[in-house]
């Protein structure tokens, strides 16, 4: 590189955090959340396609869905979703730390999203547990899912339908569990790196794209929460 | 940069609005709405993760026009998924 390049260079990239292929901070930040909303968007298309196979069985089994639906602990749901919300806040709350340049509540925030989040997997594998006691795993060999169709009290639960139910329940909940566990992984470095102070207000991209993976995972449960726990709770 | 910075109240105010409307559509589902069972719930849904998109996602406030493109787009194509899917199979019955 010629000497006056070089030192244009020097001049421009005075922020240590700046890359050399970028012209400007505000490039970089823009290209690294373009990139993040692309993977989120490639998340959609995949958490998508699980999300049109329950919308199609759904329809075709809705009665046996409803049953199904029911023997879920609508406790533990709720007070999940609350969690997954809770955790949401402190990761904003972690970011608007970042912004303001605030190394301590960062560490603090972000520790106490990671607590949440096993708080939530905690829940989950409780209900996890309690499902394959009830023999309410598709696949068991004595998978019996009792009792009869809303408002058809003469016509039983249909045992493939009900099946098909708890398939798609803990595969869809499966992935939305592993994304939490990534995501918990994620938070632990993150709070790692901030406790180091390697974030300022000038460079925090990695807290606010993990910040974006978090707050996308959360939506998956906003609606996995009403889809899976709450069909045909008043019949 | 540009780069807006929420208020503490602000973030507290759409934590509140998404716990409430948790026990709104917990509330829902126990009343017997006939066919907006369904719809209600997915329209609480669906707010409670515009708030998340619009507040805690920082979208209502990006400044690259990029973001909301993207975000858009990724919506539509899962619309597409679900509405020709549907077209098919909700029809199947029909004579």
């Amino acid at each position: 590189m010629p000497s006056s390049e070089a030192a244009v260079a020097n001049q421009t990239h005075d922020n240590p955090a700046l890359l050399h292929h970028f012209a400007s901070a505000e490039q970089q930040k823009n290209a690294a959340s373009f990139g993040m909303w692309l993977f989120l968007a490639t998340e959609i298309m995949f958490f998508g396609g699980m999300f049109c196979a329950y919308l199609i069985y759904r329809y075709w089994y809705f009665g046996d869905f409803g049953a199904a639906s029911k023997t879920l602990d609508i406790r533990l749901g709720t007070i999940n979703t609350a969690v997954l919300i809770c955790s949401s806040f402190t990761v904003a709350m972690a970011v608007r730390s970042a912004q303001t340049g605030k190394r301590k509540a960062i560490a603090v925030f972000l520790l106490l999203t990671i607590v949440l989040g096993l708080v939530f997997l905690g829940i989950k594998g409780v209900e996890y547990k309690a499902k394959f006691e009830e023999h309410h795993v598709p696949g068991q060999a004595d998978f019996h899912l009792a009792g009869s169709v809303p408002l058809h009290p003469d016509l039983p639960v249909n045992q493939a339908h009900a099946q098909m139910y708890f398939s798609l329940y803990f595969a869809m909940t499966g992935m939305h569990a592993l994304h939490m566990v990534i995501g918990v992984g994620l938070f632990s470095f993150l709070t790692y790196e901030a406790w180091n102070g390697r974030y300022s207000p000038s460079y925090y991209t990695p807290i606010e794209n993990g910040g974006l993976y978090w707050h996308f995972v959360d939506i998956i449960w906003i609606y996995l929460f009403p889809l899976f726990y709450l069909i045909e709770r008043h019949r | 940069m540009s780069e807006h910075i929420s208020s503490v109240k602000l973030y507290v105010g759409i934590w509140l609005a998404l716990l409430l409307c948790t026990g709104l559509t917990v509330f829902a589902s126990f009343q017997d709405l006939g066919p907006f069972n369904a719809v209600a719930a997915l329209a609480i849904a669906t707010f409670k993760a515009s708030l998340v998109v619009l507040f805690f996602m920082h979208v209502k406030y990006a400044s690259e026009k990029m973001t909301k493109l993207t975000i858009v787009t990724a919506i539509f194509f899962f619309l597409i998924l679900i509405t020709l899917s549907l077209a098919d199979y909700l029809t199947r019955l029909w004579t």
